[in-house]
C-alpha cells in the first residue's frame, strides 16, 4: 500500500481518519433512507398493536416496481410514487389477514416476505438489463474546495423528506386526535373499542400506511442508491426494520438518529476498507444487531411487558 | 385427535391449497399460460421421475430440519424464528470440527462433525430460551438479530480467520476432511441429509407425543401459568425445547457441509432457515406433518427449473407459488371451529 498517505510523510492517522469520518457522514446519509423508511413505516404499524414482519418483501417489491415505472414512464418520482401504492397493497393484504380471529402476525409477515420476494424476482425479470432514471440530489456541499466533502453532502431528496416526516410524525403521535387514536388501539384495544374506536380498520390504515413507506424506502434503492435493480439489491433493511424501532423505542423522531447509526456502522465497513483497514469488517456490521440485543436484553424483564413497547404488540410480550 | 377434527384440518388445508392453487393459476393466466399444463408440469418435474423425485427429496432435507425449529418450541408456545441463524452455526461447527479432527477415524470424525453442528445450534437457540426464561426477552426478537449476527460470524470467518485463500471464487471456509463427507443413500441420487430429516422429526414425533417431557411442553404451551401451577420445571422444558429446536436447524447447517458443500460459505445463506417457518405453520406445527409439508415445498421448488425450460417462466415462479401457499394457509386457520358439521357430539 504505498499510495497510503503515510508513505508521503503526512501521518496516516490523521488524513486517515479525517477521511474515513467524511465517507462514514456522507454514507450514512445514503445508506440510512431505505432503514429511515421502513422504521418509519413499522413504528406506525407497531404504534396500532400490529407487528408487520414482511416488509423486507414489501421493500423488494418496492424497488422492483419503482424501477420498472421510472424506467417505462421515465419519470422517477411516479416510481416512487407506485413503489409506495405497491407496498401499501401489500400492507393492507397483511393487515386484512390479520384482522381475522387465529392468524398470527409474525408468520403472516415471514410468509409475505417470502411472497413479495418472489414476486419481485418474479415480476421483475425484465428490468435487470435496462437503466432508470435516477432520482435527483441536492449538492449542499458545493461550498468545499474538496471533492470528498462534495460527494458526502450530495443529498438525496428522499433522505430530507424521511427527516422531515420523523419528527412530524413523532409529533402527530402525540398531539393529534389521529395520533391518540393509533396509541390507544395499539396500547389498549379494548378500552379503544369500548371508546367506539375501529380497532380493527385503524391497523389497516396504519399496516398500509407502513407498506406505503416501506415501499417507498425500496425505491430509493433502485432509484438512488445504489440506483439498480437486480435481485441481491436488499440486504435485510426490511426485516430489520424491527431492531431499528426497539432501537428507537417506538419513537418516530429517534428512528431518524437510529437510521443514521444503523447507516453509519453499514458505511464505516467500506470507509477503513478505503484506507486500508480491511479486517473485522463483517463484525462492524453486525454491531448494531449486538447493540439492539443488548438493548432489548436490558429492557426486558420477567416481571413486565416490555419497557415503550405498545402494550397490544404480540412481540412486546 | 377426534376423527371429526382431522376432517376439519383436512378441509381446512385443502381450502388453503385449492385457493393458492387458483391464485397461481390466475397469476400464470395473466402471462397466456394454461394453469392446467402449468401444474401438470410441476407434478411431473416433483414426482414425475426417479431423478425428479430424488431432486424434491433432496431439496426438502434442510426444510424438514429448520421447520422443526419452529415447530418444537412452538409445542411451548415460543415463537422462534432463528432457524437461518443456527443453521449458520451448525454450518461452521462443522467446518471447525471437521477440520480439526482431521486425520481421526471416518466413522469417529464424520460422526463428531454432525454432533458439533446440533450442538452449535441448539446451544444457540437454547440461549434464546434462556434469555426468554431468565430475562423475559421476547424470544421472536432475539432470534431475528441472532440471524444476523450468526451471519456475520459467518462472513467473518469464512473471509479472514478460517479462509481458504485457495478458493478464490467467493470467500469460503477451510474444506471438511473428505473422509468424513457423507455422500449419497446407496441405490439412490440423495444425500444422507433425508434420513437424517426424516429421522429427526420422527424422534421429535416419540418425544412430543409419546412422554411425560411432550406432555409438559404441551401443558406449557396451552397454559404457561397452569404449567406452574403443576410443579413443572418450566425453565427446563422452554431450554430443552429451544435446544431440541436449535439441534435439527443446526444438524441441517452441517449436513449442508458435510454431504453438499464441503465447506461454510454465503451458499449457506439461501433462505432454508427462513422458509421452515411458515413450512412449521403449514405442519400445525406436528413433527410427523413437518416431513410432508418440506416434501411438499421441496417438490415446487425442484419444478422451478422446468418451468423455467418450458414456459419461460422466471424461476422465482415457484417461490410465489410458495409464498402464495403460506400466506393462503395462515389466513385459513381463521377457518378452524367455523363449518358446524366438523363440531361433533361434543361441541
Amino acid at each position: 500500500m504505498a499510495d497510503l498517505p503515510g508513505a508521503r510523510g503526512v501521518t496516516a492517522s490523521e488524513l486517515g481518519l479525517g477521511s474515513v469520518a467524511i465517507a462514514v457522514v456522507g454514507g450514512a446519509i445514503r445508506v440510512s433512507t431505505p432503514y429511515l423508511f421502513v422504521s418509519l413505516g413499522e413504528t406506525l404499524t407497531e404504534k396500532s398493536g400490529r407487528v408487520n414482519l414482511g416488509l423486507e418483501g414489501t421493500l423488494v417489491l418496492g424497488a422492483m416496481s419503482g424501477y420498472a415505472v421510472a424506467w417505462l414512464t421515465g419519470s422517477p418520482w411516479l416510481g416512487v410514487l407506485v413503489a409506495g401504492v405497491a407496498g401499501a397493497g401489500f400492507g393492507l393484504v397483511h393487515a386484512l389477514v390479520c384482522n381475522l380471529p387465529r392468524v398470527n402476525d409474525v408468520a403472516l409477515g415471514i410468509a409475505l416476505f417470502i411472497l413479495g420476494t418472489g414476486l419481485a424476482f418474479y415480476l421483475g425479470k425484465p428490468y435487470i438489463q435496462p437503466t432508470a432514471p435516477r432520482l435527483p440530489h441536492l449538492a449542499l456541499g458545493a461550498w468545499s474546495a474538496s471533492p470528498q466533502v462534495r460527494s458526502a453532502l450530495e443529498i438525496n431528496v428522499l433522505f430530507m423528506v424521511g427527516a422531515a416526516l420523523a419528527p412530524a410524525l413523532g409529533w402527530a403521535f402525540g398531539h393529534t386526535r389521529w395520533g391518540l387514536i393509533v396509541r390507544a388501539v395499539g396500547d389498549n384495544a379494548d378500552a379503544a373499542r369500548a371508546l367506539g374506536y375501529p380497532v380493527g380498520r385503524v391497523r389497516v390504515w396504519c399496516t398500509a400506511a407502513g407498506g406505503f413507506l416501506a415501499g417507498i424506502g425500496g425505491a430509493f434503492l433502485s432509484l438512488y442508491y445504489p440506483g439498480t435493480w437486480n435481485e441481491g439489491l436488499s440486504s435485510g433493511q426490511g426485516l430489520m426494520a424491527i431492531a431499528l424501532v426497539i432501537f428507537a423505542r417506538w419513537n418516530p423522531a429517534r428512528c431518524f438518529w437510529v437510521s443514521l447509526l444503523f447507516g453509519g456502522a453499514t458505511a464505516l465497513g467500506p470507509a477503513l476498507q478505503s484506507v486500508g483497514i480491511t479486517t473485522h469488517y463483517y463484525l462492524l456490521n453486525a454491531a448494531p444487531y449486538v447493540l439492539t440485543l443488548v438493548l432489548l436484553v436490558g429492557s426486558s424483564s420477567t416481571r413486565h411487558a416490555l419497557v415503550g413497547a405498545p402494550s397490544e404488540l404480540s412481540i412486546s410480550r | 385427535m377426534r376423527l371429526s377434527s382431522a376432517a376439519e384440518t383436512a378441509a381446512v388445508s385443502a381450502a388453503a391449497f385449492v385457493t393458492a392453487l387458483v391464485l397461481f393459476g390466475l397469476f400464470v393466466a395473466l402471462r397466456g399460460l394454461d394453469p392446467f399444463q402449468v401444474y401438470a408440469v410441476v407434478a411431473r418435474a416433483s414426482l414425475g421421475s426417479r431423478f425428479a423425485a430424488e431432486q424434491t427429496l433432496t431439496q426438502a432435507a434442510p426444510l424438514m430440519l429448520t421447520a422443526l425449529c419452529t415447530a418444537i418450541p412452538a409445542r411451548a408456545g415460543l415463537l422462534v424464528i432463528g432457524g437461518e441463524g443456527a443453521l449458520v452455526v451448525g454450518g461452521v461447527a462443522a467446518v471447525l470440527a471437521g477440520v480439526t479432527m482431521a486425520g481421526a477415524p471416518a466413522v469417529v470424525g464424520g460422526a463428531l462433525t454432525l454432533v458439533a453442528a446440533a450442538a452449535a445450534g441448539a446451544g444457540w437457540i437454547a440461549a434464546a430460551g434462556a434469555l426468554r426464561h431468565f430475562r423475559g426477552v421476547n424470544e421472536t426478537i432475539a432470534t431475528l438479530l441472532m440471524n444476523y449476527i450468526a451471519i456475520a460470524l459467518m462472513n467473518h470467518l469464512v473471509s479472514g480467520p478460517i479462509r481458504d485463500f485457495a478458493q478464490t471464487l467467493k470467500p469460503s471456509s477451510w474444506s471438511v476432511d473428505e473422509r468424513f463427507r457423507l455422500g449419497e443413500i446407496p441405490g439412490t441420487g440423495i444425500h444422507w441429509g433425508l434420513a437424517f430429516g426424516v429421522g429427526a422429526a420422527l424422534v421429535a414425533y416419540v418425544l412430543m407425543r409419546r412422554t411425560t417431557f411432550g406432555f409438559g411442553v404441551d401443558i406449557l404451551g396451552g397454559n404457561p401459568r397452569a404449567a406452574r401451577l403443576c410443579g413443572l420445571p418450566v425453565g427446563r422444558l422452554v431450554l430443552v425445547t429451544c435446544a431440541l429446536g436449535g439441534a435439527a436447524a443446526g444438524l441441517a447447517g452441517g449436513l449442508e457441509v458435510v454431504a453438499v458443500h464441503g465447506f461454510a460459505s454465503a451458499s449457506l445463506v439461501v433462505g432454508y432457515g427462513y422458509a421452515g417457518i411458515p413450512a412449521a405453520f403449514l405442519a400445525r406445527q406436528h413433527p410427523l406433518a413437518v416431513i410432508a409439508v418440506a416434501i411438499l415445498l421441496g417438490g415446487i421448488g425442484a419444478s422451478g427449473g422446468v418451468l423455467q425450460r418450458s414456459f419461460g417462466l422466471p424461476d422465482a415462479a415457484t417461490v410465489v407459488l410458495q409464498g402464495l401457499l403460506f400466506v393462503s394457509v395462515l389466513a385459513a386457520n381463521t377457518l378452524y371451529g367455523r363449518w358446524p358439521i366438523f363440531r361433533g357430539r361434543a361441541a
